[in-house]
This record gives C-alpha cells, structure tokens and sequence, in this order.
C-alpha cells in the first residue's frame, strides 16, 4: 500500500481527490455515517499522499510521473525527441504549495464538519473536485493541462461560492467569479494556441526550450500573465474578489485564497520557467511589481471603509497578494544581474509570504465565519462586546490580525521583515510603501478589534455562544503554526522555502528533467 | 487571403464575445457572450490542425512512405484540445444559465445592473 | 405539463428511436472513427430531451434525477477506477490492450477498416463517459425544465 503510494504519489495526489469526489455523493445515497467516513479516509489518503510527494520532492530532487506510460518515472522513450504524454512536474516550488494547499484542506474539513449542516455530501464532492483542480494546477508539466485544471478549479469553487443558493448574493457573487475567470482562461487557452501553432509542443520544458520570442510569443506571454493576475485577484481586475470571499462559507474562502494562490503560481511559472529566458523580461518583472504595489495600495485603502467584516479581509487579502507580487517581482527583475543576491532574498521573503498568507489569512476567514456562525450578523456596527462571550475566537482573531500586520513574534513579520530588507535595496521607495501598507492595515484591523469584540455588550447578542469544538480546533491548528513560523522562521526558510526559490529561478533544471 | 479566411471568422467572433461581454447586462446575454467567445477560440484551435487534403492521423502501417505520410497526416492533437475545451464550455454554459435562473427566481429580473447588490 | 399532441409524439418517437442507435453506435465506435463517449452520450442525451418534451407525463416517471445521478456517479467510478486498474505499471496505463482479454486483439498490420475488438482500456472509458455525458446533459435538461415550469 505504502510502496504504491510512494511510486504513484503524484498521479495520485490528483487521482485520489477526484476518487472520492465521485465515491461520496454516491454513498451518501446509501448511508450518512458511510458517507462521512469516506470523506475523512479520503481526507486522509489525500494528506498522506501531499506528504509524501513534498517530502519525496524536498530530499531527492524534481519528481516526474508520466501518465499511462510503461515507466511512469522517464520522461520519453529514448526514440522520441519530444515528451508526447501527459507529464506531472513536481519540483520544489510546487511542493511547497502541495504543502499549503494540502494543510489548508485539512483545516477547512475539519472546519467544516460543523460549519456545514445541509446536503453535506454534495458540498463535500465539489469540495474534493476543487481539491483536484488545485493539485492538478500545482503539479502538471504541461500548459494545456494547466488550463484544464485552471477549469476544474474555477467550476468548483464557482459551485461552493454559490454554496448557499438560497441567498441570493452568494449566486451573484459567483456569476460574477464565473465570468472572470471564464474570460481569463479562454485568455489562456488562446494563448496555448498561439504557442501550440508556432512550435507544435505543449510540454512547458520542450516549449520553454524551443520559445525563439517572436512578436507573437510575447502576445501569448502577454495574455497569460494578465489572466493570470486577474485570476490571482490582483489589481486592476481585483472587483471579484471581495464579493467572492465574503459570501463563499468561510471554509470555502480559505480554500479560495489557495486556489488564488496557485494561479499565482501559475503566474510565476508562466514568467520564471517558460519565459525564462526571454531577452525582455524585466518589463513582466516591472509589470508585476507595479501590479504588486498598486494591489497593496489599493486594497488597502478600500479595506479602510468597509463595514461588512468579511469583505474588509477580503480587501486585505488583495493587499496581501501585492506583498508576494513585489517580492517575486523583485527577484525576476534581478535574475542574472549583479542585484541577484537581494533578488533572492526578496523571493524567499514573497515566497514565504505565500505560506504565511495562506495561513493566517486563512485564519483570519475562519474567525470570521466563527462570528457569523454566532451571531448571524456580518455587519461591524451590529457586533459588540464578544470577547467575554467568544474569548477562544478571540485569541485566534488577535494572533491572525497581528500577523497580518507583520508585528513579531507571527510570521508575517518574518516574511514581510524579508521583503522589506531586500525591497530597499532596489528602491525605498518600494519598502516605504509596503510599510505604509502594513500600519494601515494594523489600523484597519484594530478597528475590527474594537468594534467587534471590544465595547458594550448588546441586548440582542446577549444568548451568543462560543463555537462547537471542532471549529475551534482548525483555528487552533492555523493559529499554532503561525506562532511557530514566527518563532523559527530560519529554519523554515532554510529547509522549504530556499529549495522552492531557487527551484523557480533555476530554468534549466527544470528542462533538463524532462528532456 | 482566402485560405486564411477562417482567421478572420476567429477574430470577428472573438470581437463580438468580447462585445457582449462589455455592452450587454442581461444575464443570459453574458452568458452567451462567453459561449461565443469560447466557440472563436475552439475555431482558432482546430484550424491550427488543418492541412488541405488532409488523412486521418490513425497508424495502420500503410503501405504509402513514411515521409508521405507525415507529410498529410492531420495534427490529432488540436482535435484533442479542442474537445476537450468544449467540454469545458459546455459546462461553463450549464453552471452560468443555472445561476442566471436561481437569480431570475429570486430577483425576479436578469438585468445585471439592477440586481448588483454587492457593489462597494 | 402534459406532453404534446400526437404528431409530435409520432414524430418524435420515430427519431428518438434511431437517435438513440446512432448515439450508441458513435459510443461503441469511439476508437475506430471520429467520435466517442462525449459525442455519443451528447447524442443520446438530445434523444431523451426529446423524449422529455414530447412525453412529459411517462418521461417524468422513467427519468429521474436521482437514478440518473446514481447512474452519473457509477459511471465517473468506473472511469476512474479503469485508470486506477493500470497501477501495476502507470496511472492511466491501457492494461488491456494487446493483451488477448476483451477488447484486447492486436491491430493487425496494413491498412485495415478497423476491428472493434481492439485499443484495450478505450472502448471501456468511451462507454463510461459516455453514460456520464447523457445522464448529466439530462440532468441538466430537466432541472431547466423545472425550473421554466415554476416561474412566478
């Protein structure tokens, strides 16, 4: 069982989701308690299986599987110049976020388990659906793929933000996610075309080695980084964002904040590996720096005003996003120059920043619905005085907003400390910026502080309870290990996030793997 | 010119995709928008594959040389990805006129620009 | 809703029934010509969204969404667990083909009309998808139709 596992670990890492998304709804017609043990064997399968792919991919190098081959593990038959299969690419970058999307999971399942009481099982078949998306999108070696999961993932998580169809917000909150990213990977998809009908190659290895950077490539190029950005939430095309994160459930939002995340890691494949050597980069370096600063400013600012407590993280989640966009900006813009160590250095800060984002963002939406879940009220002029009433949710809110603002001992002061030190050699003007973006959203965070869980106690949230123990137990997991990658941060950049930088900015080894 | 003439459909139908997109605000009209802005880019895919007087890519070890056959073989591999993008957009569809619909039932209007409740 | 009048159930009833055929004809032939599981089901998928107009009354006892589900989530399994069958050498791997079992004959060599008995796991994971496609297009019909049917 164990050796299979480890053999076809990563065909299975997406394999196994898509399993069980097809197994629950199928024995939820015969059973519940069946069905929700095949959830959590499922569960468990999936995390066992992430495990192993990132720390088969952390000790021995890039991990290659090749679908319905005789030898899952080479690439091509020694006859053969190009790769024809359909290739699974794991190197360290993509298991770092197999990492974080796997941990992420965990803790919205558990989450969950309460949050979730009607037609549990079609929630949790979408739920392993978009789980597939999301490995597929972070493991594939091929660009007509990356589209194909890029679909998978939007349908799914189009599906659950309209979770709760009843309202009618939450429906139009996803037509609108749906037409975003519809238009964003048909964007894509024309792209692939363009590349497909110069050079015939789909590998993004064979292609990457074969790019000449015709005017039409750097159409292609062009179109796949703008959708991606705008499936990553940044900037100008940001407007879906917050209506698809405040009325998603909360599980489901921490779930989304990952899934912008890979396609933000899509992003950063597209420009480090496929483009990698393209003569021009620094402009799609320039591109997404500015793209990066004017996401932290903006979103920032329309966090500012905002009443509904979930649509305020939601803003301060694209501010976020520029934070990463400038540190991994930074480190293309400095590949092979004489500025290469500061690029570095600012890449390990983004790229830690991914992970730290993903945690305690995360958290942060789960303390959220917490509230909802209480009191049934989303609106900050409406809560008071749940500190006494919610203390757990408390701490955990405290711990995440403090993260968020990059204050020490969390790990957004870690991440951010990086951004900053390597930002300034560039431009002060860079760390000057993301530092006013950072005490503004200290400001913007204690303001939630104080109006909702500070202040007099209300008469009509008098019968408000604290939530059921195992929603409390998925913030705890978040809320333990931001403190931990805040206490340690050396080591954790040290063992993951280093191997993860250099495994972006090291193009020819992920060629050289496949070809 | 004329043999490129299936380019020209290409961009005319991804201009008026993107056209509806823009302009229109009746739900069921996006919706469309996209549809035809997906069947542009499928037309784009599969005349990448196209070659005049084309035979099927199916090995059968035929008796005709290797170079000749290579030669007017089609590309299978823009078919490949063209159905699978309409798959793809079939489900598009199908996800965006449902939405539209529980919209209709609970609004009572399909128009975009009134029933935006989430602006702001 | 009460079906229709009976040309076009006379009509109807004399395309559904070849419909059906050509849309199982396109499934099973999916690995010798153009076609397979997606355009087939999408086939037979239209013959029972004729079906659904034309007999409104017979088609809402024999066609429903949670049989039809069921049968979706059967074949999506089957699919998925064909693949999963190929573990002994690869995720996806065609364990069949060649192999002498069903499905299984070697393509002989020269050119040849086609055998259907050949290409291993394919014919298989066209039938699969091809069940997958017409229960869920049907499923996608009659939700719409319901839908439509309720309207304020």
């Amino acid at each position: 069982m164990i050796t299979i596992l480890q053999q076809h670990s990563a065909a299975l890492l997406v394999a196994l989701p898509l399993l069980f998304a097809f197994l629950t709804p199928l024995t939820a017609k015969l059973n519940a308690k069946l069905s929700k043990l095949v959830i959590f064997i499922g569960l468990a399968l999936i995390t066992l299986t992430a495990a192993i792919v990132s720390f088969d991919v952390f000790s021995t190098g890039t991990k290659l599987y090749v679908m319905g081959a005789e030898l899952p593990s080479v690439a091509k038959p020694a006859s053969l110049t190009i790769p024809v299969r359909i290739i699974f690419e794991i190197d360290a970058f993509s298991a770092f976020m197999i990492l974080i999307a796997a941990l992420i999971a965990v803790v919205a399942c558990v989450y969950s388990l309460r949050f979730i009481k009607e037609s549990t099982s079609k929630y949790y078949s979408v739920f392993f659906l978009m789980l597939a998306g999301m490995f597929g999108l972070l493991s594939t070696g091929d660009l007509f793929n990356l589209f194909v999961f890029i679909e998978v993932l939007s349908l799914a998580s189009a599906g659950l933000i309209a979770f709760r169809h009843n309202e009618v917000e939450s429906v139009e909150a996803a037509y609108k996610y749906l037409i975003i990213s519809s238009l964003a990977s048909l964007m894509i998809l024309f792209a692939i075309g363009i590349l497909y009908g110069q050079y015939g190659l789909l590998n993004i290895a064979a292609l990457a080695k074969a790019l000449r950077f015709s005017f039409v490539d750097v159409v292609a190029l062009a179109l796949l980084v703008s959708a991606l950005a705008m499936k990553a939430g940044s900037v100008p095309m940001h407007f879906w964002v917050p209506d698809a994160y405040s009325r998603a459930p909360a599980a489901i939002t921490a779930l989304l904040v990952v899934a912008s995340q890979a396609c933000l890691y899509a992003l950063f494949r597209i420009s480090f590996t496929l483009f990698g050597a393209f003569p021009l980069i620094q402009l799609i370096a320039w591109a997404i720096i500015i793209l990066g600063l004017l996401s932290m400013f903006v979103g920032v600012t329309m966090a500012l005003p905002q009443k509904d407590i979930k649509r305020l993280m939601a803003y301060h989640a694209i501010s976020q996003t520029g934070y990463m966009l400038l540190g991994v900006g930074l480190g293309l813009l400095a590949n092979n120059s004489a500025m290469a160590p500061f690029g570095l250095k600012a890449m390990e800060g983004g790229i830690f920043h991914i992970m730290n984002h993903a945690m305690y963002k995360s958290l942060l939406f789960l303390t959220a619905g917490a509230i909802i879940y209480a009191t049934g009220k989303r609106n900050l002029d409406e809560l008071s005085g749940l500190a006494k009433k919610m203390p757990f949710t408390t701490i955990f809110f405290i711990i995440g907003a403090a993260a968020i603002a990059g204050l020490p001992p969390t790990n957004g002061f870690a991440s951010k400390l990086l951004i900053y030190e390597s930002a300034y050699m560039f431009n002060p003007l860079f760390s000057i910026i993301a530092m006013i973006v950072s005490v503004l959203t200290l400001v913007s965070f204690v303001k939630v502080f104080c109006a909702a869980f500070l202040g007099p106690e209300l008469k009509e949230l008098a019968d408000v309870k604290e939530v059921p123990k195992s929603m409390l137990l998925a913030m705890l997991l978040l809320a333990f290990f931001v403190l931990l990658f805040g206490l340690f941060p050396s080591f954790v950049v040290k063992t993951i996030v280093e191997p993860a930088a250099n495994a972006l900015l090291n193009q020819a080894a992920y060629i050289g793997a496949v070809l | 010119m004329i043999e490129n003439i299936h380019f020209i459909a290409v961009a005319l139908l991804i201009a008026l995709g993107i056209y509806t997109l823009i302009f229109k605000r009746n739900l069921i009209k996006i919706a469309m928008g996209i549809s035809i802005l997906a069947s542009g880019i499928n037309l784009f895919l599969i005349s990448l594959g196209y070659r005049a007087q084309g035979i099927a890519p199916i090995f059968t070890n035929a008796a005709i040389a290797a170079s000749e056959v290579q030669a007017k073989m089609v590309l299978p591999a823009p078919q490949a990805l063209t159905l699978t993008s309409i798959v793809i957009s079939l489900a598009v569809t199908a996800l965006m006129l449902s939405f539209a619909i529980i919209i209709y039932q609970k609004t009572g209007s399909l128009d975009a620009t009134k029933s935006r409740r989430l602006k702001g | 809703m009460n079906g229709s009048s009976v040309i076009v159930k006379v009509v109807s009833l004399a395309i559904i029934l070849p419909a059906l055929t050509f849309g199982l004809y396109i499934i099973a032939h999916g690995h010798l010509t153009p076609g397979g599981g997606f355009q087939g089901g999408a086939i037979i998928a239209s013959a029972l969204a004729i079906f659904l107009v034309a007999f409104a009354k017979q088609a809402s006892k024999t066609l429903r969404k949670n049989l039809l589900s069921a049968l979706e989530c059967l074949a999506l399994l089957g699919f998925i667990g064909l693949s999963f069958l190929g573990l002994g050498k690869s995720f996806f791997f065609n364990f069949l083909a060649n192999s002498g079992l069903i499905f299984g004959q070697a393509v002989p060599f020269g050119p040849n009309p086609g055998f259907i008995n050949t290409a291993g796991v394919i014919p298989l994971m066209n039938f699969f998808v091809g069940l997958e496609v017409s229960c869920a297009l049907t499923i996608i019909v009659l939700t719409m139709l319901k839908a439509g049917g309720d309207k304020k």
